[in-house]
């Protein structure tokens, strides 16, 4: 592998063996407590979409909503700044803290105060900084970063917290608990709080019609910031106005659900300063707890820094939309493992930090991590703003991965290879993007290309020039595929052989079934006649999902667009489209909305269905399941496919296999951690491994029979395991049921 | 009103928010038997209701940090989360029910709401009259960022709301627990 490839790949290990537990442990209770939190409050989808519409009508009426606040934090006897960049916005706190004589400032957790780098700019100057957040204190205290954007020390256990407080304060008992822990950190940060001459919080949202900051916290700190001090100071993103308290009820019913399943935040806090409150002055031990707003200071930056161009942009500027609830980074397989320090750029974290980092840092800092995305989707469920986070992803792996200078191995690949990407277009990306070339040349060549792909020195080549690891086996390619053998044999529903066609449909053969696993398309043929289908095997090519997935955004729309033309005529002639490979089916129902025009789009995805779907479909509407391959209770560990799952089409595989009888037990992990070309690339093979270790630690497959919906799945498990793995349908196939 | 206060009770028991009921006659009595001393309190913002005279109001910054109870009025709470709305006052509400370690809210029956469209409904009001600072609070102050959730950390741990009914015949007495 390639110097850089083998730093990340250090990297990752490194983090994997210091952080990843901790991380893991801690973002899995968030992700659990978001699924109960959710599932137990049946408003969550209207007022997901309740948001999103508020959102999007803020971040259209910006300039307005900037100078209705100005108006109001000026009639309260504020002031607002708005602030062009970091530097700008720097400047102003600075020149506030000086004018206040300001000597410590005490902070609340802002993650646009971590953007601007306001701590080393206020310390650069002469003033302490104390951070009073609990995680924020630990943070400060190990000179570290943020490692999520909502629980900036998630990568610390309590033992490595309760060493770092040990060290650095030396009491007199060493503390230990977490209730030691809490306690001590309260009583030096309440010292602190006292002591500031100024109050830094950032805010959640903006209210322009009032001039109110509303902060979302647990701890109660950001109350303490903004009422102790004399002055407070609130930094916040344009992107954080909305028009008035009215539109604040959705978010306030999501925010704390998303983040950490709670049902509401311990304080939601809407403060419209200077605020009638009275001065607290410590300074002496008889001041009175008096005075008001005429002597607060109240400051209001609102940083731009990139995002009234990410608004222009109409790929970044769903990211405008995002609360900061770290539900992406949650739900996200290779977030748990790794965190925020590899999956972050300089500031930002997890699946949606792409686009703030591509926003508001340039793409260098978006290109660091971008990769970690291998667009499961499982975030997209999550986010209570339904914002398309793997597709920002996608888009910014094309203007990374674009933008490189041609390589000398250019002009070969393109020879090779038919798509759409300008030279320059990182070279292993290309390869993964151009898999049906790569697969049909494999079939082709068969068994003599599985023997050359299986040779040392071509391994050690491929991992040297496409980056691909040599420890992971390569698919094998069929020389005799689906379509070949579709074409050879007879239908049992025409020869008679079995039930009267009730219906016709056409079996999309995706370049894994065809040209790998053969079987599951064989056995898809034979499940569906069995039930009365009348199969097909249309004439289409690869959906798109290899080169979308490498950030080829260009040729994804051109195979969609071929795709689509080949399965068109069937759906016009009322023949259903079944799917085996669930990441294909995603192209179709969530995808080609992008890459297609709209009513294109909606016949495909209306009319497509996963194959295990559809087999429930079918039986649902009386086909007789005689035909099928009963159960008997054989025990099944069933993994399904991440974006199977975000289409909500897992329970219609388990519902068959009840049906029939089988014993099943279901992964709850978000991914098995193969995800396409992910788990093949060499700097990401132990990430990897290790997200589908943590899929088996934690669904006992022992005595059960492995069963995945796919490709990348049953390759992961039957690689981790040692041992075959099946499609759900090869289990139903019809063909078991003589056994 | 009955269900209000009902349900309202029901998520404060969730939240381990302790709470009582009582007649505007039983206001005093109510709260010397959930003030831990000493205390210190804010204004009462509601006519016909006041502190007695043994928790002091206006107290000084020392007087604040040495409280163990800080007594205030809350303007409304939303039944379906248990939540206190707690607005920003001259009297020093919002510090005083955040400084000590034990907060007692005294609530009337009637301010309840049933959920969050509703009390910022309310507060969308409370703001077009003045009164735009507020806080919506909802059981003790809490975090996980030291390996393990502990309550009371910069706000209070220990929450306690005495409800008072307007006397339209309910009967003052105890609720849960």
């Amino acid at each position: 592998m390639s110097r850089s490839t083998r730093r990340k790949a250090a990297e990752i290990r490194h983090l994997l063996e210091t952080e990843g537990d901790a991380m893991y442990e801690n973002t899995r209770v968030l992700n659990e407590g978001r699924y109960e939190a959710i599932e137990s409050f049946d408003r969550f989808e209207d007022l997901r979409e309740e948001a999103r519409e508020t959102k999007e009508a803020a971040i259209a009426d910006l300039d307005g909503l900037v100078e209705r606040v100005t108006e109001s934090v000026e009639r309260n006897g504020g002031h607002v700044h708005l602030a062009e960049d970091a530097a700008d916005a720097r400047a102003y706190v600075e020149e506030v803290c000086g004018a206040a004589d300001a000597e410590t400032v005490v902070k609340s957790k802002s993650m646009t105060t971590e953007e601007i780098e306001l701590n080393e700019g206020l310390e650069s100057v002469g003033i302490d900084v104390y951070e009073t957040d609990l995680g924020e204190f630990v943070i400060q205290l190990a000179d570290e970063a943020p490692s999520h954007i909502v629980a900036p020390g998630f990568h610390k256990s309590r033992e490595e917290i309760a060493q770092l407080l040990n060290e650095v304060y030396e009491p007199e008992e060493p503390l230990e608990t977490a209730e030691e822990l809490t306690r001590f950190a309260r009583d030096v940060l309440g010292e602190h709080i006292r002591d500031a001459d100024v109050g830094v919080t950032g805010a959640n949202f903006v209210l322009a019609e009032s001039g109110t900051v509303v902060l979302v916290t647990n701890e109660g700190n950001a109350r303490k910031t903004a009422v102790t001090p004399d002055t407070h100071v609130a930094v916040a993103g344009v992107e954080k106005l909305l028009p008035s308290i009215e539109e604040l009820s959705p978010f306030v019913e999501i925010i704390a659900r998303s983040a950490t399943g709670q049902s509401i935040a311990q304080y939601v806090t809407m403060l419209s300063p200077p605020t009638d409150s009275p001065t607290l002055g410590f300074d002496g031990p008889d001041d009175t707890v008096e005075g008001g707003s005429e002597d607060r200071e109240f400051h209001l930056v609102l940083l731009d820094n990139g995002r009234t161009a990410m608004r222009e942009d109409d790929e970044l500027r769903e990211t405008l939309y995002c609360i900061r609830c770290g539900a992406c980074s949650n739900s996200c397989a290779n977030f748990q493992h790794v965190g925020g320090h590899a999956f972050g750029g300089e500031t930002y974290s997890g699946g949606i930090g792409t686009g703030w980092e591509a926003g508001v840092e340039g793409l260098d800092s978006a290109a660091e991590f971008n990769d970690l995305c291998t667009g499961c989707s499982r975030c997209v469920n999550a986010c209570p703003v339904k914002i398309d986070i793997p597709w920002i992803n996608t888009v910014v792996r094309e203007r990374v991965k674009g933008g490189a200078d041609p390589d000398t191995f250019d002009h070969l690949v393109d020879g090779l290879v038919p798509d759409e990407e300008e030279p320059g277009f990182d070279l292993r990306n290309r390869f993964f993007g151009n898999f049906e070339t790569v697969a049909r040349a494999g079939s082709a060549l068969a068994p003599a290309s599985n023997w050359l792909s299986g040779a040392g020195p071509v391994r050690a080549a491929m991992d040297r020039w496409l980056g691909i690891d040599r420890r992971r086996d390569l698919p094998r390619f069929r020389r005799e595929t689906l379509r070949k053998w579709f074409e050879n044999r007879e239908s049992a529903v025409r020869s008679g052989a079995g039930p009267t066609p009730a219906r016709e449909a056409v079996l999309y053969p995706d370049v894994y079934t065809n040209h790998v696993q053969v079987e599951r398309g064989k056995a898809a043929v034979r499940t569906l006649e069995a039930l009365g289908v009348e199969v097909r095997l249309p004439d289409a090519g690869e959906s798109g999902r290899a080169p979308l997935s490498q950030g080829m955004v260009s040729t994804a729309r051109r195979a969609a667009e071929e795709t689509h033309d080949a399965l068109a005529e069937h759906v016009e002639a009322g023949r259903d489209v079944v799917v085996i490979e669930p990441s294909d089916l995603a192209m179709f129902r969530r995808e080609y909305e992008r890459l297609l025009p709209g009513d294109a789009y909606e016949r495909l995805a209306a009319n497509s269905y996963e194959v295990m779907e559809y087999v429930y479909g079918l039986l649902e509407n009386g086909a007789d399941v005689g035909g099928l391959a009963p159960g008997g209770g054989e025990k099944l560990a069933y993994h399904s496919h991440c974006q199977q799952r975000t289409l909500g089409l897992e329970a219609h595989t388990e519902a068959v296999f009840d049906r029939l009888g089988y014993d099943v037990l279901t992964s709850d992990a978000e991914c098995c951690g193969m995800a396409g070309s992910f788990g093949y690339k060499s700097e990401y093979y132990e990430l990897s491994r290790e997200v589908g270790d943590s899929l088996l630690a934690e669904m006992d497959t022992r005595g059960r029979r492995v069963v995945a919906s796919g490709t990348s799945c049953l390759d992961q498990l039957e690689s981790l395991l040692d041992r075959p793995t099946d499609h759900p349908v090869q289990v139903v196939d019809p063909r078991r049921t003589g056994r | 009103m009955a269900g209000l206060v009902d349900s309202f009770g029901a998520s404060l028991d969730d939240l381990d928010v302790t709470w009582t009921r009582t007649a505007p006659g039983g206001l005093e009595d109510a709260l010397a038997d959930a003030v831990v001393e000493p205390v210190v309190g804010a204004p009462l913002p509601f006519e016909g209701l006041s502190l007695p005279d043994w928790i002091p109001v206006h107290p000084t910054a020392s007087e604040l940090e040495a409280a163990r109870t800080g007594v205030t009025g809350a303007g409304g709470g939303i039944a379906e989360y248990g939540t206190l709305i707690v607005q920003s006052r001259p009297g020093g509400d919002e510090p005083v029910s955040l400084y000590p370690e034990r907060h007692v809210a005294v609530l009337r029956a009637s301010d309840l709401v049933s959920g969050v469209p509703e009390a910022l409904a309310f507060l969308g009001e409370e703001f077009a009259a003045g009164r735009d600072s507020a806080v919506f609070a909802t059981g003790m102050s809490a975090t996980a960022d030291m390996g393990e959730t502990v309550r009371g950390v910069h706000g209070p741990r220990e929450v306690h709301v005495v409800i008072v009914e307007d006397g339209d015949g309910n009967e003052p007495g105890g609720g849960e627990p």
